[in-house]
């Protein structure tokens, strides 16, 4: 008798659970053109600088305000050249190369702040919905942080410790180091109660108790049972997260507290051409449209993952 | 619900006496020099006099208190005495900018109008739009309007102030030259003609920000209907012969108002948050811009109470929020 059941559902391989998140994603239309978008994105400011070999910093002053190459078919006698699709600014300097660079340190900015303030997240409020002593601890200062100002605050931070930073990791690093972390500790808060909920709520499961019951210590009931299922919320807020660190940082670079002037990110190359907008709108266009775009793209994947993830839509 | 309200205000005082205290310690920290504006030329035995002179030559323990007296006890009583002629105040010392040299608390009275207009205008107007919006979306859920709806609060919530704000002006004010894309603060409004200048120039920055409230308040108020339009009553309203406009607009929208009216009361302190790009945009000469010029100039009383009215603007408002909700919804109770 056992040994036919057995047999019987042999014959259907187990799915993973992973492929149904997939396959239901994929039913988001918004969510592949956000993904598709976010690979090309990617692509562009890491492979992107390979294939067009310009040095972003190069200053060109004979070949400075070039329009884009379209300018053409509505002014033919604007000044184009093939050399520079995007055109330059009013140094020469090649504002495609300018967009490849910046874009990856936004996005690595982004991507960097997104995974510490999730990490902090997780961390707090795992350690609060599970240790009951912590919990009224953790929460209180969680709500604290939620109460501070976090923009002016986050100004303050950069403006306070750019120079001490700056000298010690140099001035890339030091910016990228301070900026990394201004965000990635004044965005946590979120993740931090979404998971702190859903551990207390997974904590009165029977499958927790059996796990306690073997004699299971609370550093393997966190990582073996807790984690993996709470990974959905988890995930949903880091796609969250990753639009806010990127706006942030732009934010900032745009209110001129971000990285030093010489060293391109999209917010940085947007600040710098508003005062040319009048004559040069493009320039003001091209790395909003990046920040807009990406942003769009991070947000609608988002959405779809919260779909995918969600049990109670998968599958019909 | 009164003890409620009353235990909420004694519990916020620890909290905000506590962010003043991260606040101070955060600037305490500054290696910021508010001396590095001052000439080279001037020898340094006099610059440490000068420092002196500034309230820096105490230590934090000694100056955080201070402050705190200045703010609570001081500046109330500047500010009754300037109400009701009265002389309570005599003579104490006010907080005072590094910068300017005159009290902090008459340069942000200065800059408060030009901000609540601006923020407080696009906080009605993106409310307004909103809520329609919202309702609209629920009750046909999935039509055009709804597909549509999603995606304009897609694109609030993805397109920074500072990129809408710059894109409004290249397109309005350099392309077709409609608009003026510098908010002129001195102008005053005296008759018709410069009424409507008023409004043209409001267009553009409260455009700009009420984008972001309308993108959030009408999700929460889609969803809140969706909750609500599948719920019983609405059913039995229904079967009764209710027409389907009291159902939405009267059973339906009340139930659903009650968690939208706490966003709303929640995204208040956000928006000022927002208002500090968008008043740096449009050139606008209100807090946002104050507390950006006194932060480059390491003006720490200043960089300071801003900050700290904030916070303070941020716990007043979930307050508001957690006992709106409470007596908008008598299910909830509090004790």
């Amino acid at each position: 008798m056992t040994d036919t059941t057995m047999t019987a559902t042999a014959v259907e391989k187990p799915r993973n659970k992973w492929w149904d998140v997939w396959a239901q994603f994929r039913t988001h239309k918004g969510a592949v053109a956000g993904l598709a978008f976010l690979v090309f994105i990617t692509l562009f400011v890491t492979v992107g600088p390979v294939l067009w070999d310009v040095d972003p910093g190069k200053l060109n002053i004979r070949n400075k305000d070039v329009r884009p190459i379209y300018m053409v078919i509505f002014d033919g006698d604007a000044k184009v050249s093939w050399g520079n699709p995007m055109g330059t600014d009013n140094l020469g300097r090649d504002i495609m190369a300018n967009i490849m660079a910046g874009g990856r340190v936004s996005l690595a900015v982004g991507w960097t702040a997104m995974i510490l303030a999730v990490f902090i997240g997780t961390l707090i409020g795992v350690f609060a919905g599970y240790f009951k002593r912590l919990d009224g601890l953790l929460m209180r200062f969680t709500d604290l942080v939620l109460a501070l100002p976090l923009l002016p605050l986050l100004l303050v931070m950069m403006l306070l410790f750019r120079d001490p930073l700056r000298a010690t990791f140099g001035p890339e690093n030091g910016i990228f180091i301070l900026i990394v972390t201004g965000i990635g500790i004044t965005s946590w808060m979120q993740t931090a109660r979404i998971v702190r909920g859903d551990v207390m709520a997974l904590k009165e499961r029977e499958f927790v108790l059996a796990a306690r019951s073997i004699g299971t210590p609370a550093r393997r009931m966190i990582t073996r049972h807790l984690l993996p299922n709470v990974m959905s919320p988890i995930m949903v807020s880091a796609t969250l997260g990753l639009a806010t660190a990127i706006i942030t940082e732009s934010a900032l670079s745009f209110l001129g507290l971000g990285f030093p002037s010489d060293f391109p990110t999209w917010g940085k190359i947007l600040f710098d051409s508003v005062d040319r907008m009048t004559a040069f709108p493009e320039r003001v266009i091209w790395p909003g449209l990046a920040i807009s775009l990406t942003v769009l793209a991070v947000n609608y994947i988002g959405d779809g993952l919260r779909d995918a993830l969600d049990p109670r839509i998968r599958g019909h | 619900m009164l003890i409620y309200t009353i235990r909420r205000l004694l519990i916020s005082i620890p909290t905000l006496l506590f962010i003043a205290f991260v606040i101070f310690m955060l600037l305490e920290l500054a290696p910021g020099d508010p001396m590095a504006q001052m000439p080279l030329t001037i020898p340094p035995e006099v610059k440490e006099k000068m420092r002196l002179a500034l309230g820096l030559g105490e230590p934090w323990y000694v100056r955080f208190p201070l402050w705190l007296k200045q703010f609570f006890i001081v500046e109330p009583q500047y500010w009754i005495d300037g109400t009701f002629g009265t002389n309570f105040a005599d003579g104490a010392q006010r907080i005072i900018s590094f910068q300017s040299r005159s009290p902090v608390f008459e340069t942000i009275a200065q800059r408060m109008p030009q901000t609540l207009w601006v923020v407080g205008m696009s906080y009605v107007v993106g409310v307004l739009i909103a809520l329609p919006i919202g309702i609209i979306s629920a009750y046909r859920q999935y039509s055009v309007f709804d597909q549509a709806g999603t995606f304009v609060s897609m694109i609030g919530f993805s397109v920074p102030p500072f990129f809408s704000g710059v894109l409004l002006i290249v397109i309005f004010s350099v392309q077709l030259k409609w608009l003026p894309s510098i908010y002129d603060t001195t102008h005053v409004v005296g008759d018709w003609d410069s009424f409507v200048f008023q409004l043209r120039q409001m267009i553009m920055p409260v455009m700009v920000l009420a984008l972001q409230t309308t993108a959030q308040v009408s999700r929460y108020m889609r969803a809140s209907m969706l909750d609500n339009l599948g719920q019983d009553y609405v059913r039995t309203a229904r079967a009764k012969g209710v027409s389907e406009s009291s159902i939405v607009m009267k059973h339906v929208l009340r139930n659903s108002m009650i968690p939208v009216v706490t966003v709303i009361a929640l995204g208040i302190p956000t928006i000022f948050g927002g208002a500090i790009i968008t008043e740096q945009i449009f050139k606008v000469n209100g807090l946002g811009q104050l507390l950006i010029i006194a932060l480059q100039g390491s003006d720490i009383p200043m960089v300071m109470t801003i900050t700290f009215l904030l916070a303070v603007l941020i716990v007043m408002m979930n307050l508001i929020a957690d006992v709106l909700y409470g007596i908008l919804d008598p299910r909830i109770r509090y004790d």
